[in-house]
């Protein structure tokens, strides 16, 4: 053989070198510590950062594909305006330039702001800058702002949090070093993504049982040791089936429910109390904090009498009724949980959920008998909060993921909290094994953020009088009028979802157009698609965009739209502001929003510019830092009126969240000189300190502070200092919500203060029960169920997951267009072919797709991948690409809205309690598409054009060679 | 395997080829004396035009034909490679004939030899190039070769019965014999391979290719949707109606028209079992199941 | 003798095609590049990729198995596709056992490709030249990466490292070790390729569960009160 010509190994283009920066990723919401190639100025590779605490080198296939990201074709490069004299929608443009774009948004803004600054809202999508947006919306003085979470997944982290002071992704999570069993309950892929990946597959190689309960085999749960499959919905009625089986076979952990949940607590169990429900105080009891008194009871079983809580030597009973010396019946909140539970025996989830009834107590019985029998103990000594020292710290190895397959139903908060109060049974919460928190969790249940009480927080030229979004702890918190009538546009804090801690994105445009409760002027969207597949009831949604009042006006007068690429929602906005990608801009994942903290400590993050902006195109962060300034929104102006921050990055390093506070954006490298964590003064030259160390600083907590944060007095202290909380308080575990019951006596009238409308009290009293149960989702109560047998539900792929990446062209060759997957009999037996057309309908709309059968879902469930199906033309593709000619959206068969009490009115299609939009609710029939019916998805839309300033999307072939240009 | 268009026509252009060479050959030997150089002169012409055909319908099966020369190297191990010889050896043996004839330089009968030999060498080589893939099972088999031999031979001989009608009818119908003769070997030959084919057990299977022991395996996704080499290049992508119509043109074409045909008239006989060896090169490449198919079945 | 390749770990590998995409973004910028993609933004889009996840569905419901697939050359130790090239140009490292194409040699005739059974090569249709997987040749041995980081692209991305890479003929090497202990086995056996690369299967673990595990004597009813179900199993000091 001769030898080579082509020698594999030389550098492809000889004597130019490439350059390595560090910043941080954002092709999802994972944010992974990234190294990006240079070649001659054009990216060549992006590998994972060996060195960062979350992904150690990893990458996921997003990230790789990066580049593919950044060249788009789709990029919009620069600002522009509807053009005058056309239609919103029919997406015809001109280009404007900055100053106008200011001028424009400055004179709208301001005028609102003088006037009614409720008119304006801001709702951003998959952004990961809610620190500033947040703080932009308040000072502004509008309470209509949230991010996403409404739509994603906000009864995930509000059961958790709202029960154990924390939560999963990157708030807390299963730790998979040491646990031997673990249940992933409804999630596919995640957005803690490569680090679950990286630790479920350390965790199998290590012999760890892995447990997949979801309707559909996909993602992670391929790799599970077993899988149960389930009826969507029905999670809530397993995980109490569940209980009810550790807590009569004494599966549970008592020592940890004794100390450090509310069991033992004594509830006051007389009917004709106005305190019916809630904890009874001790009066001489020690308060501990005044704005949460902690003055709880025992019954403790050594003395037989009651006690204060924690007191010396006191042992709780947490079973039995007691009569308290002044005559008022009670009984340890445990007692009422195991009453609560009685009747929910395996057999009664078995018929709900379709799980065979021996393998519900089997797998209770496998958990529990793991928490008991494998105890870890680590030589780790600490200190209780009520001054107890322990020698070692233990840990029950049962761990738990779950995510939006319990999060998206009405019932998903109730269930939620199901799965917190088992997981908390199993004595798992932030010990080594089961769950742990990450900074700043955890927080007090609820933190301490709360939203503002009503309209007089919304007044002119005024920032907010509170929070735009917050932790509900009782009524008086609620954000609404004298006549408990919403304040928000999309009807957050309101009795009719009073703990919407994310807001209820979802229904802002249909709130908007309707004028239910007002209408607004000035929608701006940030990363948001609204107008596809971020909507229920899509289409729809669309028309609310484009229509008019009687005076020729648009319902929604005036959107903005703020993206790095054309989408569907660019056409309808009337003034379009083109972002950057991740690769052009300064961003950080701030202590003060979603930061990405490991178990044993903070960890926060920067990302830095690697290439210059493409055009014209301007990070929003500066965009809102320069409004800020023009509209002389009070934190961005200096006492003399001048502009405070000449940028962002100006703005990250010397803003603080009150005056000398030493608490900014970013943790890492405070104080003047840099030598200072978590608090300090702001330092002049933190950016560069930051690219220096890879772009995150970490914080190492000590052994003794890594476990029991919610009861640990060296970590409650130092978290105190370090600013991540405000008290340091034990956060106890509510297995019983007393919080909940509040709520309930309002709506029952038995309290004085805030009370709901008539035709919501029973809606409240019903679901904010103190204690977990399942019921039915409320679409189910609307929906014909004969008619309409199947479930239907969207997941995102792993290829996908938080990128929404069609104009990716490397990403699009994964998921070019998706199947409806329906299980191979219910498909045969409704005469669907494999690989078929049919149509998918409910009672809100339908769709006609592609079939492909599956044995991986239970067959009463139907199931496609989110947002693959494109509008035509859209994303820059061409008008017959498959994403919008085969591809679909499942969103035209989900209503954002479900019929109200009273004739005609409407309320949002969400958790009662949360507002979680309740995708995953929907009822669907299935049948073929006829012969010589047109073979192509549908609905269809008009095809959508390229707007000025976009590149002309590569014809034919590209062949992707970075340091020579696209094209070689 | 989805036929390519360039060897179709390359292994029937040249086949016919080498069987009118080969006749030719024969017809020296047998009757060399009442014939005149003319027609042997003709006749290698004639082959040098099909052969020549062939290569340069070949080029077209090449990315990169510039570099064809470098298809010679690896005679050793690459039966491609030694095609790659044997065919311009062919050639130059059959250009050296005609011009000995042409130019009455004698030892016709000998470079005819070395001539046949080569013809019988390249026949070998083109039918290898196949029967030497071991993972295609059709393909795999003395059969491939015997049939790139006798159908090659049987078009060859048909169209020296064509020639000779026009240039030596004393052999017309001799030869008009010899290619019936030589189809329904052909019929013979090619029905065997056809029927072994058809009860063919593959060996590789859905379990084998992914190494998970259980009866029932579906394929939900190949990996990319807008389809990849993988799908284009081994599977035909035809309806199993135009599979079926091809195998009857085939029938029809190659065997039963010809025999029909070949006796009164041969050239028609000629081109309809030119077109119909077409259609069994096609059908050749169409009922060879790769195992890659394996991989690719599903788009999800 | 030095023969590196890939061991594919099925009971980990979650489908999340990082490999492909990171081998893609490696490799169109490296020294096998560019990778062609025809239709990049038009209907029916490809091209070319060295690696590729597949996704199976095994067995019935509900005992299905969702099985992730990824393909990539095996670098057979007799490689079906080296020999019948005619032209050189598909040839195995002797020194690592690398199969590569030379894409300065290849004519483009794509018989290599036939001659593989398990469907790994591709065509460029832009270059005219036929691809394949190279194990990262231009990064393994590049002495400006750290020693860790000189792995193929795709292991390097794998998150939840189901893709080990290494000598397997060295007996102590983490692929060799992974192969014998993991039960690894080769693709189509029968095709008498013996491929390099090595698949590690699923494993099951299960925790069985006992009757007389359920109740022990420390049970915490015996300090809380009766549970639900009055018939628990006697524990065992009760039994004595």
């Amino acid at each position: 053989m001769s030898s080579p010509i082509h020698d594999p190994i030389a550098p492809p283009i000889p004597d130019v070198a490439t350059t390595v920066k560090t910043t941080t990723c954002y092709m999802c919401a994972c944010r992974c510590g990234i190294k990006v190639h240079l070649r001659d100025g054009e990216v060549r590779y992006i590998e994972g950062n060996p060195d960062h605490p979350l992904n150690k080198g990893v990458i996921c296939a997003k990230g790789g594909s990066g580049i593919m990201k950044q060249y788009s074709p789709a990029r919009l490069t620069k600002p522009l305006r509807r053009k005058p004299g056309t239609e919103r929608g029919a997406n015809q443009f001109e280009e404007i330039s900055w100053d106008e774009t200011f001028d424009i948004l400055e004179k709208r803004l301001s005028h609102l702001r003088a006037t009614d600054p409720k008119k304006f809202a801001l709702f951003t999508g998959r952004d990961q800058m809610q620190a500033l947006t947040g703080l932009f919306a308040r000072q502004f003085g509008t309470p209509n702002y949230a991010a996403h979470g409404g739509f994603c997944s906000v009864n995930m982290a509000a059961g958790m949090i709202y029960t154990i002071g924390g939560s999963f992704w990157e708030f807390g999570g299963p730790d998979l070093e040491r646990a031997r069993v673990f249940y992933m309950i409804g999630t596919a892929e995640d957005h803690h993504s490569n680090p679950l990946k990286s630790a479920i597959g350390e965790f199998k190689r290590n012999g760890g049982r892995f447990v997949a309960i979801n309707p559909v085999r996909s993602g992670y749960a391929a790799i599970a040791d077993e899988w149960i499959p389930i009826k969507p919905g029905t999670d809530g009625a397993l995980i109490l089936a569940i209980i009810r089986e550790i807590i009569a076979l004494g599966l549970y952990d008592r020592e940890f429910l004794a100390r450090y949940t509310n069991s033992g607590q004594l509830v006051n169990q007389d009917q004709s109390s106005q305190d019916f429900g809630m904890f009874v105080r001790d009066p001489a009891g020690d308060v501990i904090n005044p704005l949460r008194p902690h003055n709880f009871m025992w019954w403790d079983r050594h003395s037989d009498r009651a006690v204060a809580d924690h007191a010396k030597g006191a042992d709780p009973r947490l079973q039995g009724e007691y009569i308290l010396p002044d005559g008022t019946p009670v009984k340890p909140a445990f007692q009422l949980l195991k009453e609560r539970v009685a009747d929910c025996t395996p057999e009664w989830a078995a018929d709900i959920t379709g799980i065979p009834a021996d393998t519900i107590k089997r797998i209770a019985h496998e958990m529990g008998i793991t928490a008991r029998d494998q105890k870890i103990e680590l030589p780790i000594p600490w200190t209780d909060w009520w001054g107890e020292e322990h020698e070692t710290v233990t840990g029950n190895p049962v761990a738990f993921h779950s995510m939006r397959g319990l999060a998206a139903h009405s019932n998903g908060f109730q269930s939620i909290r199901a799965l917190a109060i088992l997981m908390s049974l199993l004595g798992t919460i932030d010990r080594p094994g089961g769950f742990r928190h990450k900074a700043p969790y955890p927080r007090a249940i609820p933190p301490n953020a709360r939203p503002s009480k009503g309209p007089e927080a919304v007044q002119p030229n005024t920032p907010l009088g509170g929070a735009p979004l917050g932790w509900a702890e009782t009524p008086d918190d609620l954000f609404v009028d004298a006549d408990g009538q919403p304040v928000r546009i999309d009807k957050g804090f309101s009795w009719e979802h009073p703990l919407s801690a994310h807001g209820l994105m979802h229904n802002v445009i249909t709130n908007a157009w309707r004028g239910d409760p007002y209408p607004i002027d000035t929608l701006l969207l940030f990363m948001a698609n609204m107008a596809w597949n971020s909507s229920m009831n899509t289409a729809q949604v669309r028309d609310m965009l484009t229509d008019k009042n009687a005076d020729g006006g648009y319902k929604i007068p005036f959107i903005v739209v703020c993206d790095a690429f054309q989408s569907e929602t660019t056409a309808f906005a009337d003034l379009i502001l083109p972002d950057t990608t991740y690769l052009e801009r300064n961003d950080c994942m701030s202590m003060l929003d979603r930061p990405i903290s490991e178990f044993d400590g903070p960890v926060d993050a920067v990302r830095v510019p690697i290439v210059a902006p493409k055009g014209e195109c301007k990070p929003f962060q500066e965009v809102l830092v320069e409004l800020a300034g023009r509209l002389k929104l009070p934190a961005f102006t200096t006492a003399e009126g001048g502009r405070k921050f000449s940028g962002y990055k100006d703005f990250v390093i010397n803003y603080e969240t009150a005056p000398g506070s030493g608490i900014g954006f970013l943790t890492g490298w405070r104080g003047k000189d840099g030598d200072q964590a978590m608090r300090g003064e702001p330092n002049p030259k933190q950016w560069e300190m930051y690219e220096k160390n890879g772009c995150f600083f970490q914080y190492h907590l000590p052994p003794s502070s890594q476990y029991m944060r919610n009861w640990n007095k060296e970590y409650m202290e130092w978290s105190q200092q370090a600013g991540l909380r405000r008290d340091n308080d034990p956060i106890i575990i509510h297995i019983y919500s007393e919080l909940l019951q509040g709520f309930r006596l309002a709506a029952q009238g038995k309290r004085p203060g805030k009370q709901p409308p008539d035709e919501l009290r029973e809606r409240v009293a019903t679901y904010f029960d103190p204690l977990p149960f399942w019921y039915a989702p409320l679409e189910d109560e609307q929906s014909d169920l004969k008619k309409y047998p199947l479930n239907a539900l969207t997941q995102r792929p792993m290829a996908m997951y938080h990128s929404w990446d069609s104009q990716n062209v490397w990403l699009r060759q994964i998921h070019t267009y998706n199947y409806l997957y329906v299980n191979s009999a219910t498909a045969a037996a409704a005469g669907i072919a494999d690989g078929g057309w049919m149509w998918v309908e409910s009672q809100w709309g339908k769709v006609r797709c592609l079939c492909r059968y599956s044995e991986a879902v239970e067959p009463g469930t139907v199931w496609t991948w989110n947002a693959i199906g494109k509008s035509s033309g859209a994303w820059n593709l061409s008008k017959d690409a498959n994403e919008s000619q085969q591809g679909f959206l499942l969103n035209h068969l989900i209503s954002e809205e479900l019929r109200g009490q009273r004739q005609g009115t409407h309320i949002s299609n969400s958790d009662p309690i949360t507002g979680q939009a309740a995708w995953y609710d929907v009822r669907v029939r299935i049948y073929p598409a006829e012969a010589g019916e047109a073979e192509h998805s549908y609905p269809q839309f008009e095809s959508m054009q390229p707007v000025p300033g976009m590149e002309p999307a590569k014809q034919g072939w590209l062949a992707w060679f970075a340091g020579k240009g696209k094209n070689k | 395997m989805r036929p390519a268009f360039s060897v179709l026509f390359l292994t029937t252009l040249i086949g016919a080829g080498q069987g009118l060479f080969i006749t030719l050959f024969f017809c020296e030997l047998l009757a060399g004396a009442t014939l005149g150089s003319g027609f042997f002169v003709g006749g290698a012409v004639l082959v040098l035009v099909f052969s020549s055909l062939g290569g340069i319908s070949s080029v077209f099966h090449l990315g990169h034909p510039e570099r064809a020369w470098r298809a010679m190297t690896m005679w050793r191990t690459s039966w491609l490679a030694r095609e790659g010889i044997a065919l311009p050896a062919f050639m130059a043996a059959v250009f050296a004939y005609g011009l000995a004839h042409w130019l009455n330089l004698g030892h016709t009968l000998a470079i005819g030899t070395v001539g046949v030999v080569l013809a019988i060498v390249l026949f070998v080589c083109t039918g290898m190039i196949y029967g030497a893939i071991k993972v295609l099972k059709e393909w795999a088999h003395p059969l491939t070769i015997v049939n790139f031999i006798v159908l090659g031979c049987a078009s060859g001989t048909t169209l020296a019965a064509a020639y000779a009608s026009f240039t030596g009818p004393v052999l017309a119908g001799s030869l008009a014999q010899a290619a019936l003769s030589l189809t329904v070997l052909g019929v013979l030959t090619r029905a065997a391979s056809l029927w072994r084919n058809a009860t063919l057990r593959p060996v590789s299977t859905l379990q084998t290719a992914i190494g998970i022991r259980h009866p029932r395996i579906v394929q939900k996704s190949q990996g990319a949707m807008g389809g990849s080499y993988n799908t284009r290049e081994f599977f035909h992508g035809k309806s199993p109606a135009f599979v079926r119509g091809v195998l009857l043109t085939m029938l029809l074409g190659a065997f039963v028209l010809p025999l029909l045909l070949v006796l009164s008239l041969p050239l028609l006989a000629f081109i309809v079992q030119y077109l119909g060896l077409l259609a069994e090169r096609w059908y050749f490449f169409a009922e060879a199941q790769h195992p890659q198919n394996l991989y690719y079945q599903t788009v999800g | 003798m030095t023969q590196l390749a890939l061991v594919i770990d099925l009971n980990v590998c979650v489908g999340c095609h990082a490999c492909v995409t990171n081998c893609k973004q490696w490799n169109t910028s490296g020294a096998a590049g560019a990778l062609v993609d025809c239709n990049p933004y038009e209907a029916e889009p490809n091209g070319t990729f060295f690696n590729r996840v597949q996704t199976f569905e095994v067995g019935s419901f509900p005992n299905t198995e969702t099985v992730h697939f990824p393909k990539s050359c095996l670098h057979c130790e007799d490689p079906a596709c080296v020999p019948v090239c005619p032209t050189g140009a598909s040839y195995k490292r002797k020194e690592d056992g690398i199969v590569l194409v030379d894409y300065d040699k290849c004519i483009g005739c794509k018989y290599c490709s036939w001659a593989c059974p398990y469907g790994v090569r591709e065509f460029d249709e832009q270059r005219k030249v036929m691809t394949k997987c190279t194990l990262c040749v231009d990064r393994i041995y590049d002495e400006s990466l750290p020693e860790e980081r000189r792995k193929p692209s795709c292991v390097l991305a794998c998150p939840p490292g189901a893709r080990l890479f290494g000598d397997v003929h060295d007996p102590d090497s983490e692929v060799s070790v992974a192969i014998r202990e993991r039960g690894g086995y080769q693709l189509m056996p029968e095709a008498g390729t013996n491929p390099a690369n090595h698949y590690l299967p699923r494993r099951k673990t299960v925790i069985p569960v006992r009757a007389e595990e359920l109740y022990r004597s420390d049970n915490p009813h015996k300090i809380d009160g009766a549970p639900f179900d009055k018939n628990l199993p006697p524990t065992t000091e009760e039994l004595n």
